[in-house]
């Protein structure tokens, strides 16, 4: 084995790690078990692990744990993208990080940190969005492992690793890792791009919250949580009290919380607290060490057994784990089917049901809510022409006009649009329009000749 | 009746909260300040012998959320192979005492926990940290480990009324098993939101009556707003009384339910704008939901028809749960929670309808506590413990205790029996194949640290005679082997985060614990809980 150069004296020479660390590891490493793949080669393995590079998306709650449990499994090529900074409700569970720390980059810090920890282990931290990459740099990986809050990070890699997969290159197949919690629960679920269920064929069972019609905010609330939507969405558009409303200054939530007091104590409503205010306000979802050491540590459990086949791992058969500890340990693992019509890995267009009296705009605002689409800042085309785009400004202007007519004027029934989100990546969401009622057409419209095909 | 005061209007503090809630805050919302305060109450005991990570990636999950205390007892000497699966110890550390360099990397994750460890001095022994000076909460304890030192653990866990947590991870499989000293009565179980509404629409009191007709008199004449904005409560108490007019009695059946729900259908106005109303569509979707007549919950069957024991008798859960049994007796209902989901109405009617649920729940409470009073230790019951449980009262839960025993006693053969036969008709049911054999396995080597095949199938089957041999039972066995008493970082990681969920809920007395024994199998990412 070489050394190391010296390249100063001052720089001590790494000292090299004695093989019988990983006494544990190779225990499995080196021994196939009675569930081994037959054709498994044991003196691959350690050449495979060293040459392999992961990434990690997220180092918060997840990621810390990911980071940690990656490295003690052998991976020595880490990179992790976090575009958050440190904040102190993190530190009841995010363990990679200080009080000195708050306010700090977490990719730099937990980087850092577990680098120092754990000899041996590279780990590169990228302080930026996942957007801001291109396709060249995940395509540098072996596989991604995801611990998000967002769903639309989720999306948007979900979609980029499907567009990746080039059928003449079987390096371009990214395995996809994901963890997710809120309080006692969580999951885990494995993705081989393009050959099993993906995010959005899955995308229905993580249906958005369903939201408060404005008219029970603006006249009839009855729950503390109205009051405080009433404050948040439109006590403040009228009065303005700073320039613009930042969820993490304190002096904004407490001016949140005093308006949706008055409000209560005006309905006769109790529960207005700070707590729920700012819960409400920034969408908190409870969060407990516990349960992120659970889920990432089985999301790194399939990474490492996908990465070492020392033993079979969800993905081509099951490849959704629930977990529940509310009610004693609940866990359900069970196979998520593709879906043939899925807008990101499948062919088809899904079949979409729609009332063709609708306006487009009112038709765009539905795909927010809708729990397979969730797409907020959609743009539109039909088979024969742009209905309308977010982006850019001309073109936005040039469609905007469109916003206000009905479905029935702009498509026929049973045409197949295209709908596409930035923020989601470079997918186009294809729907197959069925209108669910027969299109009243008004007099004035057909007059206009919008162009329906009649 | 004695008076009781509920719903005391809590101080409005206009400052925003303290530094503990905001490093709390996401912890807080899911066990309260009392859950917090009990935690901080709490000093665990980690016996850590063996490779040693999943005991301490455990308290990795209670020093972060601000246990008061924990203390580890551990006589190893830190060696390499430590290095590579314990992520709280590093290179300083080789050759120094184990317990001593994870209290240090543990505490500074949360400067709020105090740390110990055992022993200080290489002549002390375990046997004087458990003489009973110290009054450890709870105490986990991780395999393998010696038979002496398992007894001491059971003894002291029994002669203390401390619960123990057995804890195993080897290779890719681990289990854990909680022993209870007693029984574990929960009330704050946490249900979830769904499940808590109890309406009572099918035995409604006066009062609830009287409103719900004020506000459906002249259905057919009221303007469009009024229609639109009638609460769906009230409305399915009027056609539930229209119903019984023309029906003689309540719909019961499955059948009539429906039939009832397209009546209550077809009284929802079509010349809106949105060519129907909200209300009545949340209407007659709670029909089949609330449109039943309550029945008693099995956990809560259970607590009226357990007899507690002496002691147990005179604790203030027993206390109330006898005193909500005799209402029970008297109503054929357990206590009013009332609390009323959203739904669509004008903010003064709905808190109304709010008011008169509250009301009915406070006079429930207060003939719940009559009868507790009336209990020779009744009077030091705390009324907030009273409204508490009649609160949930149809969730309470009742979790036996297990007697410390041995690793396998004569209750295993049965075990063994129920979960194979279950697994030869898996084909048919569609249930997950059993992880029991993974426990026999691992249970196998509970007083091993290394162990190969012959030695695990030869335990096994001197417990079991017939287990040993079934192909399932054999491949647990062989993976065992493999790890040779070695842990899996992710393993580890995965099952501390069990047990410490585990440790929360016993500690706060809020979720639902195993009951006893939970075996997770890193192969197919599947966990299975067995009374053990």
């Amino acid at each position: 084995m070489s050394q190391p150069v010296m390249v100063s004296g001052s720089l001590s020479v790494p000292v090299p790690i004695p093989a019988e660390r990983w006494t544990y590891l190779n225990n499995v490493l080196q021994h196939p078990g009675p569930f081994t793949d037959p054709d498994y080669d044991a003196s691959q393995v350690a050449d495979n692990m060293a040459n392999m590079k992961l990434l990690v998306i997220g180092a918060g709650g997840l990621g810390c744990e990911i980071l940690k449990n990656l490295a003690l499994s052998g991976f020595k090529d880490i990179h992790v993208i976090d575009m958050d900074t440190i904040d102190v409700s993190n530190l009841n569970r995010q363990f990679l990080f200080r009080h000195s720390d708050v306010g700090k980059s977490k990719a730099e810090v937990a980087a850092k940190f577990v680098e120092k920890r754990v000899k041996g282990v590279k780990i590169t931290p990228h302080n930026c969005r996942i957007q801001d990459f291109d396709d060249d740099f995940y395509m540098q990986f072996q596989m991604v492992v995801c611990g998000l809050d967002s769903i639309e990070a989720r999306r948007w890699i979900n979609s980029t690793l499907v567009n990746l997969v080039d059928e003449e290159n079987p390096e371009s197949l990214k395995p996809l890792v994901d963890g997710g919690t809120e309080g006692f629960k969580g999951q885990s679920r494995v993705i081989f791009p393009t050959m099993t269920s993906c995010i959005e064929c899955q995308l229905d069972m993580h249906a958005p919250r369903a939201a408060v019609p404005l008219c029970t905010l603006a006249t009839i609330p009855r729950q503390p949580e109205h009051c405080i939507e009433w404050a948040h969405i439109i006590a403040w558009e009228q009065e303005k009290p700073f320039p613009k409303l930042d969820n993490d200054d304190p002096e904004h939530i407490t001016w949140l919380y005093k308006k949706a007091l008055g409000r209560a104590a005006e309905f006769n409503i109790t529960g207005v607290t700070y707590s729920l205010t700012q819960g409400v306000v920034k969408n908190i979802i409870p969060a407990i060490a516990s349960t992120n050491a659970i889920i990432a540590a089985s999301c790194c459990n399939e990474a490492f057994k996908i990465a070492t086949s020392t033993n079979p791992s969800l993905g081509p058969e099951e490849n959704y784990m629930m977990y529940s500890g509310n009610d004693s340990i609940y866990t359900y693992t069970f196979k998520h089917e593709k879906k043939a019509d899925c807008p990101v890995c499948g062919n088809l267009a899904r079949d979409l049901e729609v009332d063709p009296n609708f306006t487009l705009d009112e038709f765009i605002q539905s795909l927010a809510v809708r729990p397979e689409a969730q797409l907020k800042r959609p743009s539109v085309r039909s088979e024969a022409k742009t209905l309308y785009m977010q982006s850019p400004e001309s073109l936005r202007l040039k469609t905007a006009p469109n916003l206000e007519k009905k479905l029935g004027d702009l498509i026929v029934d049973g045409e197949e649009i295209g709908v596409s989100d930035p923020s989601l990546g470079s997918v186009d969401f294809k729907y197959k329009l069925k209108f669910s009622k027969t299109f009243i057409t008004p007099t004035a419209e057909v007059v206009e000749g919008n162009g329906k095909a009649t | 009746m004695t008076e009781v005061i509920t719903d005391p209007t809590p101080p409005i503090l206009l400052h925003g909260p303290s530094d503990k809630e905001k490093k709390y805050d996401r912890q807080l919302r899911l066990w309260a300040a009392s859950g917090q305060q009990a935690l901080e109450d709490a000093h665990i005991l980690l016996i850590n012998p063996g490779s040693g990570t999943v005991g301490v990636e455990t308290l990795k999950n209670l020093v972060l959320p601000g246990i008061g205390k924990f203390t580890i007892a551990d006589e190893n000497i830190v060696e390499q192979v430590d290095l590579g699966v314990n992520f709280f110890l590093d290179e300083e550390c080789l050759g120094k005492p184990r317990s001593e360099c994870c209290v240090k990397l543990l505490q500074e994750l949360n400067p709020d926990v105090k740390g110990d460890w055992f022993p200080k001095h290489k002549d002390e022994e375990i046997e004087q940290l458990l003489d009973g000076t110290i009054k450890f909460t709870m105490i986990l304890y991780t395999a393998p480990l010696s038979r002496s030192r398992f007894e001491l653990i059971q003894n002291y866990g029994l002669k203390h009324t401390v619960p123990t947590i057995a804890v195993h991870s080897a290779g890719f499989y681990s289990y854990f098993r909680i022993y209870l000293p007693g029984n574990f009565p929960i009330v704050d179980t946490h249900p979830e939101s769904t499940a808590t509404t109890d309406l009572r629409l099918l035995s409604p009191w006066e009062e609830l009556s009287r409103f719900a007709a004020s506000l459906t008199e002249n259905l057919e004449i009221l303007s469009a707003h009024d229609h639109g904005h009638i609460p769906y409560v009230a409305l399915l108490l009027h056609y539930l009384v229209q119903w019984k007019k023309s029906h003689g009695s309540l719909p019961s059946t499955y059948k009539e339910k429906t039939a009832f729900r397209s009546t209550v259908a077809a009284g929802a106005r079509t010349d809106t704008p949105e060519g129907g109303e909200e209300n009545f569509d949340e209407a007659v979707a709670a029909v089949l939901k609330t449109i039943s007549s309550p029945s008693l919950p099995s956990a809560v069957r259970e607590v009226f028809d357990y007899t507690p024991n002496e002691m147990e008798s005179t604790s203030s859960f027993w206390i109330i749960a006898d005193a909500i049994k005799q209402f029970y007796k008297e109503h054929n209902a357990l206590p009013l929670p009332g609390s009323v989901p959203d739904m669509k109405a004008q903010s003064t009617v709905y808190v109304q309808l709010q008011n008169i649920y509250k009301a009915k729940a406070r006079q429930d409470v207060a003939e719940v506590l009559d009868t507790v009073r009336s209990h020779p230790k009744g009077n030091d019951v705390d009324v907030a413990e009273v409204e508490s449980f009649c609160k949930n009262a149809a969730f309470i839960k009742l979790i036996r205790g297990s007697e410390s025993s041995d690793v396998f006693d004569a209750d295993i053969k049965v075990l063994a029996d129920r979960e194979f036969e279950s697994d030869a008709n898996a084909s048919l049911t569609l249930m997950p194949l059993s992880l029991f054999p993974i426990y026999l396995s691992l249970s196998a080597t509970t007083f091993r640290p290394t162990s190969n095949l012959a030695d695990i199938i030869g335990t096994i089957k001197h417990a079991l005679p017939d287990a040993s041999s079934r192909p399932r039972v054999v491949e647990a066995a062989e993976e065992v082997a493999r790890a040779n008493g070695g842990e899996l970082h992710n393993i580890s990681a995965l099952t501390g985060g069990m047990v410490a969920q585990e440790v929360i809920k016993i500690i706060t007395k809020q979720y639902i614990p195993i009951d006893n024994t939970c075996i997770f199998d890193g192969i197919t990412s599947r966990t299975q809980v067995l009374r053990i």
